[in-house]
């Protein structure tokens, strides 16, 4: 195996009695990547980080973790990682500084030994260190979680939906403490499902029903998206939509903030055809253009399909 | 129940000086805004803002330290119990019940809101038929994928056909494509006359609606139309405005 491999995935798959969470899933992450796995609830994102975490089994594949095999040496692996999970789980009951203590020792560490790698994060909880956990607000409960996942200087950190029901300024907050891990070399897997996140990772797997659409860079994605993306505006835009998906060339069309995107198969159709039809079906101030596409827009491609 | 003057009022929510102290901490802070009939109104605003202190106000869950206020109609004061039998409410959180089947979710929010059952019968079937789910009518809600469940959530939210429905981050964590399919039902909604107040983390959803405010440390800081939010802050899109002005803020929540 490569050494500058961190995780290592290889045909994983697990079942819930009928559900199947992953299937076959495979793919490898390099030390000190920020890796992100993108895709809404219930896709299989929480289930990977349990088998990798070593929390459950999978039912088939193998998977390392700093080279270390998710089931032989898990013991091993649990002194390498942080995990920081969906849920809040850290002692309610413990102030902010105890459950930092505690999950040191448990690691058979100190504060004081890795303190340079929380300093930055933890200076902003300080101020609140004798308040119980419980007590905390969501994003200093965040922080706080962030900094008992770090504590012992894990060589991968796996960050399970940190951002969730998070509002739009401490997610990008929080995005920037980890652009600041990661230049201390700390491999990072991070799940999200906002797919505005996904540029913020050095690489990502779209993920959807227990299975990967597509690895790669976020340029990459955006690259090998193969149809034409124009967004279209006009004065009724609910109309619009409709009159949209009526027409015949047109693949596929969704609201997208304050416009349409619309896309066609490359040469099907011309912007001039398309704004003749649109204007003799009563629509004003039609407007269309083309544009790059998101990842939203490659990951609703790619699930179409 | 005067129901003739409601129905012709233009304001379906009217706040003023709406405030929210618990203890010496102040949640919400004497804010003012009018929410139209039929308008799509997006309730923004930073974690720890006062968005669900004054959401369970508006509700009739909670009753204001100061200020005052009408939903549909009756005063957030006084008439709590009206103004619950004329809302609707779902949120990510909470929406049905996951050991009951379909049907019996909606027979039983029906039947909560002192609908008769020969109403409730006609319209299940009616919302089978739109939501293309016969095929779901008997399944346990739990067996249901996150996207599904949520669309129905809001179905059985306006089953009742209330004036405003109360949506707190009704996508959350939704894939995209289904996240979009519940804006188009939102819309379907509001042409029926249904009033939408929504509160979201995703910036593009705060493009689908009519009128958008955002609330900074228990106060409104902004109110109007996406577009000229955009203009007056000089921004692309609705990010920027909400980065712009939530950075503002001081405190985070509770």
């Amino acid at each position: 195996m490569n050494t500058d491999t961190a995780i290592q995935c290889q045909s994983i798959s697990k079942k819930y009695d009928k559900i199947e969470a992953l299937k076959d899933i495979s793919f490898e992450t390099e030390k000190g990547e920020i890796f992100g796995i993108i895709g809404p609830d219930g896709a299989g994102k929480t289930t990977l980080f349990r088998i990798l975490t070593t929390l459950i089994l999978a039912d088939n594949g193998t998977a390392t973790v700093d080279g270390f095999d998710v089931v032989t040496d898990y013991k091993e692996i649990r002194k390498r990682v942080g995990y920081m999970p969906g849920r809040f789980s850290l002692y309610q009951d413990l102030t902010v500084e105890e459950n930092l203590n505690f999950f040191a020792t448990v690691f058979n560490t100190t504060v004081e030994a890795n303190y340079a790698l929380i300093k930055d994060i933890y200076q902003q909880i300080e101020p609140f260190k004798t308040r119980r956990a419980g007590k905390l607000s969501g994003g200093m409960k965040q922080k706080l979680a962030l900094c008992c996942a770090l504590i012992h200087k894990p060589s991968v950190l796996f960050l399970d939906e940190p951002t969730t029901g998070v509002d739009a300024v401490s997610r990008k907050e929080f995005w920037d403490m980890l652009q600041s891990l990661k230049t201390q070399g700390i491999t990072i897997l991070v799940s999200t499902p906002y797919m505005d996140e996904a540029s913020l990772c050095d690489r990502i797997a779209l993920i959807k029903d227990g299975e990967f659409l597509k690895i790669d860079t976020p340029k990459n994605i955006v690259k090998q998206f193969e149809k034409t993306l124009w967004i279209v505006q006009g004065d009724n835009m609910p109309k619009l939509l409709k009159d949209l998906r009526a027409m015949q060339q047109i693949k596929s069309c969704y609201a997208f903030g304050d416009s349409h995107h619309v896309t066609v198969e490359k040469g099907e159709l011309t912007m001039d055809i398309l704004k003749e039809y649109l204007v003799k079906n009563g629509h004003s101030n039609v407007c269309i253009q083309s544009i790059v596409p998101t990842v939203e827009d490659c990951f609703m491609e790619l699930s179409n399909r | 129940m005067n129901r003739k003057i409601l129905h012709n009022a233009d304001e379906v929510i009217i706040v003023e000086n709406l405030t929210k102290k618990f203890g010496n901490f102040t949640a919400v802070d004497a804010i003012s805004f009018e929410v139209k009939r039929g308008e799509i109104f997006g309730f923004l605003g930073a974690n720890g803002a006062g968005k669900t202190t004054a959401m369970r106000i508006l509700c009739g869950l909670s009753i204001p330290s100061g200020g005052k206020g009408m939903v549909a109609g009756y005063d957030i004061a006084h008439e709590q119990e009206k103004i619950k039998k004329n809302i609707g409410y779902m949120s990510q959180k909470f929406s049905l019940y996951d050991d009951l089947k379909v049907w019996e979710n909606i027979e039983l929010f029906g039947g909560i809101y002192g609908m008769k059952d020969i109403d409730i019968k006609r319209k299940t079937n009616e919302l089978m038929l739109q939501l293309q789910f016969e095929n779901e009518r008997d399944k346990l809600v739990k067996s249901l994928p996150l996207g599904v469940k949520q669309k129905l959530a809001f179905s059985v939210a306006i089953f009742h056909n209330p004036q405003v429905v109360f949506l707190d981050e009704p996508t959350g964590g939704v894939d995209p494509i289904t996240r979009r399919q519940f804006w188009e039902l939102i819309y379907d909604a509001t042409a029926k006359g249904i009033t939408v107040f929504v509160t979201t983390h995703y910036m593009d959803e705060a493009e689908y609606c009519d009128r958008v405010s955002i609330m900074v440390d228990g106060k409104i800081e902004a109110l109007d139309s996406p577009k000229n939010l955009k203009n007056q802050f000089q921004a692309t899109n609705m990010n920027e405005v909400f980065q712009q002005l939530a950075r503002k803020a001081t405190r985070a929540d509770s």
